[in-house]
């Protein structure tokens, strides 16, 4: 593909002896929102957070195979580098509990210890709070504590903090799934907005989610990358019995 | 037939009514004799120290000389000789301390190495004070003499600096495993959050970690001091006993719990013998009003 911004070369990935995502290829276009979905325990969480080089954190991880950012393999790159190009939001929000939510926003550049004036702060917090369409919820109350806000409101502090690092990528996981119906579509209108500047990876369980809001979709099963496809395609005209069986709800 | 049933079953039930008021006046004895236990250890000692408290008056507290021979008794080298030496020691246990609960907590929780660590860190803990007296005349009293010579100070090779480096290996473990416990206890989402922004360990250790732990860390601090305060047997060896006032760190001097413990089989009249228990008295509020202080410390950093 000719805007290929991400790319996974026969990756594996590990935990211990357990062999969890098999032989992984695909390529992500830039500028798009790519749902990854598939039953439990499928690897998808685990693929993603390969991406970032999330899982070697993990005691007997381990991974094999390429993962290209702009055709450079993010395991020959110092894994500090590879965060802050590739961000990420959890699936229960985690704001910092001892900082306040402008604090939150810059936290990333704070734990990198970097010194920057008042006002690059203050153009940094809000212009990330506003691409999250946080910033005129919390405008007046800056300096609180981000846990009084509710649950959709502190994933959203999550996505400005990620976004606040100016990553290429930003990875999701199951970023909707401790949220309520309202705070969810919330976010899902969000990733529309934010796939303009950014490429959005988006794992889910929910199919719908995945058909309301990806360009591309990717089918995980048993650690297998089964089927990849423009969103579309793959729900009116699945290729594999798999993925057939998975998106009719013969299994999940 | 029913009716003996039924009355089997009623005088059950009075045993069992019976058995839960026991059940409970125990519990409630046994948490009351705790608390009179701690009123009768003050009040024993309030009445014992009446004489002297008497006659002292707060010159007691200020007095700047203590003479049993002369009946002159000034507890202020004592004071200062047991403040000096506590907190000289968390001083130089707290970077050992911390930086063991980090390693263990955070950097190798598992494997043979922090396993072996581990272990070794919390036998420090169960060696007999005496051990560490005994270890400090021989083997850190030639040592000081040597580093006094080279700064040239009197080599006196005991006193306040030897008993707070003694003081500060006994009090390590306190802190260092509450500290592991509650380097251990911080959430993994919010490290991951952390290294989800590019942070290094270092980073996620100083801006994530140690906030979420900070008021544990106090607390095993808190815990050490208690410790360093009340330590006897180990400082009495090698403190120096004088009553003088320590000039610099290098000096000889006395802390209350080795004053008391030296000196209380020789303490034939009526007088000195209630100075001793009053400075008993003395030690035992200073621990108090510190434990206080350092709740409040604890308080304030966990509600922030």
């Amino acid at each position: 593909m000719e805007n290929t911004i991400l790319k996974s070369v026969d990756f594996d990935a590990y935990f211990g002896e357990n062999h969890v995502v098999k032989k992984v290829n695909i390529e992500i276009p830039k500028n798009n929102v790519v749902a990854v979905m598939g039953p439990s325990g499928c690897g998808k969480t685990t693929f993603l957070r390969c991406i970032n080089r999330m899982h070697e954190l993990i005691e007997g991880a381990s991974t094999k195979g390429k993962m290209l950012l702009n055709n450079e393999d993010v395991y020959e790159m110092h894994p500090i580098f590879v965060r802050h190009k590739i961000g990420m939001v959890f699936q229960r929000p985690n704001p910092f509990p001892n900082l306040s939510i402008y604090d939150n926003v810059i936290a990333g550049y704070k734990l990198n210890g970097m010194k920057m004036n008042k006002a690059d702060k203050d153009v940094i917090v809000e212009q990330s709070l506003q691409k999250a369409a946080l910033w005129n919820e919390v405008k007046d109350s800056l300096h609180k504590k981000g846990t009084f806000l509710s649950g959709g409101q502190q994933q959203r502090l999550c996505i400005a903090r990620a976004i606040a690092m100016e990553p290429e990528v930003l990875l999701l996981d199951e970023p909707t799934s401790a949220l309520d119906p309202i705070s969810t579509s919330s976010i899902e209108v969000l990733l529309q907005e934010l796939k303009k500047n950014y490429t959005l990876i988006v794992v889910t369980h929910n199919m719908q989610q995945a058909a309301r809001v990806s360009d591309k979709t990717a089918f995980f099963y048993l650690g297998e990358l089964i089927e990849y496809d423009d969103t579309k395609n793959m729900f009116t005209n699945p290729q594999d019995k798999r993925t057939q069986n998975y998106i009719t709800g013969r299994f999940s | 037939m029913m009716n003996v049933w039924k009355n089997v079953k009623i005088k059950r039930a009075f045993h069992q009514i019976r058995m839960e008021k026991f059940f409970k006046t125990s519990l409630v004895l046994i948490a009351l004799s705790i608390l009179i236990l701690v009123i009768s250890f003050l009040l024993t000692l309030v009445v014992q120290s009446m004489p002297s408290i008497k006659a002292l008056g707060f010159g007691f507290l200020v007095g700047k000389t203590w003479d049993p021979v002369a009946n002159v008794y000034g507890t202020y080298p004592f004071l200062l000789g047991t403040l000096l030496t506590s907190f000289l020691a968390l001083l130089i246990s707290i970077p050992f301390s911390f930086a063991i609960a980090i390693f263990l907590g955070e950097y190798f929780p598992r494997g043979w190495f922090s396993e072996f660590l581990k272990n070794s860190i919390e036998l420090i803990a169960a060696v007999p004070s005496v051990i560490y007296g005994f270890w400090g005349l021989f083997v850190l009293v030639p040592l000081v003499r040597s580093l006094e010579i080279k700064l040239g100070v009197t080599p006196y090779g005991i006193g306040i600096f030897t008993s707070s480096v003694i003081l500060a290996i006994m009090i390590i473990p306190y802190a260092a495993s509450l500290g592991r416990e509650m380097i251990r206890m911080v959430p993994s989402s919010l490290k991951e959050a952390a290294y989800s922004l590019g942070a290094t360990r270092y980073e996620v250790i100083r801006a994530v970690i140690l906030p979420y732990a900070k008021s544990g860390l106090m607390a095993g601090v808190l815990l050490s001091l208690g410790r360093a305060l009340g330590e006897t047997m180990a400082v009495t060896m090698v403190i120096g006993n004088t009553s003088l006032i320590p000039k610099s760190i290098f000096d000889p001097g006395n802390t209350m719990a080795s004053v008391i413990a030296n000196e209380f089989t020789e303490a034939a009249s009526s007088l000195y013998l209630s100075s001793l228990i009053e400075l008993g008295l003395v030690l035992f509020l200073v621990t108090v009003v510190i434990n206080l202080i350092g709740k409040r410390i604890i308080k304030r950093f966990t509600t922030e």
